[in-house]
């Protein structure tokens, strides 16, 4: 069998391999900005902006779903806490700049997931997605009684303001390449997260956890980060959110919507990076398109239904599907 | 003897009424290959799970090199130069097996929380990688994605990974567990190669890879310990023939694969 074996060549190939990969995400990437730059010349910009903000919402819940192999079904919770600070802040507090009130929004979210996360982690499977429904549904109530939130009203007129007291922002095309440099940012951070030596750590984690426990990891405090790092993306997506459409609502903090994020990212592809983005585009378009014609009272069944398929028949989802196709006929 | 790398007094884990491990005593010595046999249900696992602090013991001492470590977490034991592996395959199927030996070696390299830093920078760590997957004999696999190797490869890669913790101890379960006989010879020559300047304590049904590797053996049987000593002893003693080969076990048959059959005839 040995035959002639060099580790130095297969440690070069590897390596070159890797230079390949690498090269592609880039060509990927490179693509996707591109046709986010053209688009709100194309489509509504604040259409656009509702989709980055649920892809945003997305690609932070994939992070410990997708990556980390926790299913959190508490996600709503800092969508919602994001989105209310930061529109509370900027309602009330004069002078505050846009990004002063997103960087709050996105704080209190933090805080909300180290919270969360240190009295989940030890849970596994169900039990973890029971405890994360559990506080998120303490969340929701806080904010049902909550004078500040508006109730059922919701929070309304939250002025976009300027982002750093220099552009303004009630300009929709500002706004949304304000959202979209946010949006990137958190895009390439994840990137780099899932390839990084924590992610390895992850992936390990993900696979065989004893096995990590057993070469001396503390899993719980590599999970901890992951949930912390994906409750301040999520919180960062409903703080954009609150900024877009001027409003917060008790929606954002449903259980519906955890949810809803569950099954964009399911439906998109977990585990990929790609997935969750193209999952809520999808999730996005078809509720719009729906909600104008005559099924718009078949929405949620509709929503279901995909949902079914995707689990019995999709397992990988849009971008898996599509991955396995290019790998079985380009190669 | 030399003096003891790891200690248990009185180790006893009870589950709910039921007692799996009966105040054993274990006393394993540097650089010996220590053998921990028994029927099915004996309790050997457990005992590996509870030195290991996958499982809590009820009561009892764990000392490494004299210190107390019984409070100690399974991460934190590892980190201590206790390394085991696992009865099922351990490895991290969707990686390669290059990665499996990295993340191995991450543990001291100190980055695993650098969630900023390029996957890139781990390439430093890719020659030791190749040098373990070389002494296993998986070189040409370094790149392919473990899920796909052989059963026996995944346990050479298990293995390899394991070393690239640079463990005192080693803990080894059933390393040869569904094996055919080639792989067995294998892992036999790679434990052998393993336990050079390390500990080795390792669970194992197959008696013809026990008389051939281990210096020690410890006989367990309904929790507790039922005799000890090399192979010779150990297999002379008429209370381990009885639970181990049935009362009617008429002597070694020393062949692959007997050891487990016997289990179930003493059943």
């Amino acid at each position: 069998m040995n035959q002639s074996v060099n580790p130095a060549d297969i440690h070069k190939a590897i390596v070159e391999q890797q230079k390949i990969q690498d090269r592609k995400k880039l060509m990927v990437n490179g693509v996707l900005l591109l046709l986010l730059l053209a688009a709100p010349f194309v489509m509504y910009p604040v259409f656009l902006m509702k989709i980055l903000c649920f892809a945003l919402f997305a690609v932070a819940f994939n992070l410990l779903f997708g990556f980390t192999g926790l299913l959190s079904f508490g996600h709503a919770a800092f969508l919602a806490t994001g989105g209310y600070t930061t529109g509370y802040l900027l309602s009330n507090v004069s002078g505050l700049t846009t990004e002063l009130g997103i960087i709050a929004g996105t704080a209190t979210a933090t805080l909300l997931g180290l919270a969360f996360a240190l009295l989940s982690i030890r849970r596994q499977g169900i039990y973890f997605a029971m405890v994360t429904l559990a506080l998120a549904q303490l969340v929701f109530f806080f904010f049902v009684q909550s004078e500040f939130t508006g109730g059922e009203d919701g929070m309304h007129g939250i002025p976009r303001g300027e982002l750093f007291g220099l552009i303004n922002l009630e300009d929709n095309l500002n706004m949304y390449y304000f959202v979209l440099v946010v949006f990137i940012a958190c895009y390439l951070l994840v990137q780099r997260i899932v390839s990084s030596p924590y992610g390895q750590i992850l992936k390990a984690i993900k696979q065989n956890e004893p096995r990590a426990v057993s070469l001396g990891y503390n899993v719980d405090r590599y999970k901890i980060l992951a949930f912390v790092i994906s409750a301040a993306l999520a919180g960062l997506a409903g703080s954009m959110k609150s900024v877009v459409f001027q409003l917060a609502s008790l929606n954002d903090a449903h259980w519906h919507m955890s949810g809803e994020v569950i099954l964009m990212t399911l439906v998109g592809g977990m585990g990929t990076l790609l997935g969750p983005v193209v999952g809520a585009t999808f999730v996005v378009n078809i509720e719009y398109q729906l909600s104008q014609g005559p099924l718009r009272d078949w929405v949620d069944p509709i929503l279901g239904g995909i949902f079914v398929l995707t689990v019995l028949a999709f397992r990988s989802g849009i971008v898996g599907a599509i991955e396995t196709l290019v790998k079985r006929n380009f190669r | 003897m030399t003096r003891p790398v790891l200690e248990a007094r009185n180790l006893t884990k009870e589950f709910s009424g039921f007692t799996a491990v009966d105040d054993v005593d274990l006393l394993i010595s540097e650089g010996s290959i220590h053998a921990l046999i028994g029927p099915n249900g004996a309790g050997k696992t457990t005992v590996f799970n509870l030195l290991t602090k996958f499982l809590q013991p009820t009561r009892g001492q764990i000392l490494f090199h004299g210190e107390d470590i019984t409070p100690l977490k399974s991460a934190a034991i590892a980190r201590k130069g206790i390394v085991r592996s696992f009865q099922i395959s351990a490895v991290f199927p969707h990686m390669t097996a290059l990665e499996n030996i990295r993340v191995a070696l991450q543990t001291a390299e100190g980055s695993s929380y650098s969630f900023w830093k390029s996957g890139n920078s781990l390439h430093k760590l890719n020659e030791r990688c190749m040098e373990l997957l070389e002494s296993v004999g998986l070189a040409e696999f370094a790149n392919t994605t473990t899920v796909e190797l052989a059963y026996g490869r995944k346990r050479a890669l298990e293995l390899a990974t394991t070393l690239a913790m640079e463990p005192q101890l080693l803990l080894l379960d059933e390393p040869t567990q569904g094996m055919g006989s080639e792989d067995v010879d294998r892992v036999v020559a790679l434990v052998r190669k393993a336990a050079q300047g390390r500990t080795v304590l390792m669970v194992e049904h197959n008696l013809s890879v026990v008389s051939k590797l281990c210096d020690r053996i410890t006989v367990l049987a309904q929790g507790a310990v039922l005799a000890e000593g090399d192979y010779h002893t150990v297999s002379a003693d008429p209370r381990v023939r009885e639970v181990y080969m049935g009362s009617a076990g008429s002597g070694e048959r020393g062949s692959q694969g007997a050891a487990s059959d016997n289990v179930e005839a003493a059943q």
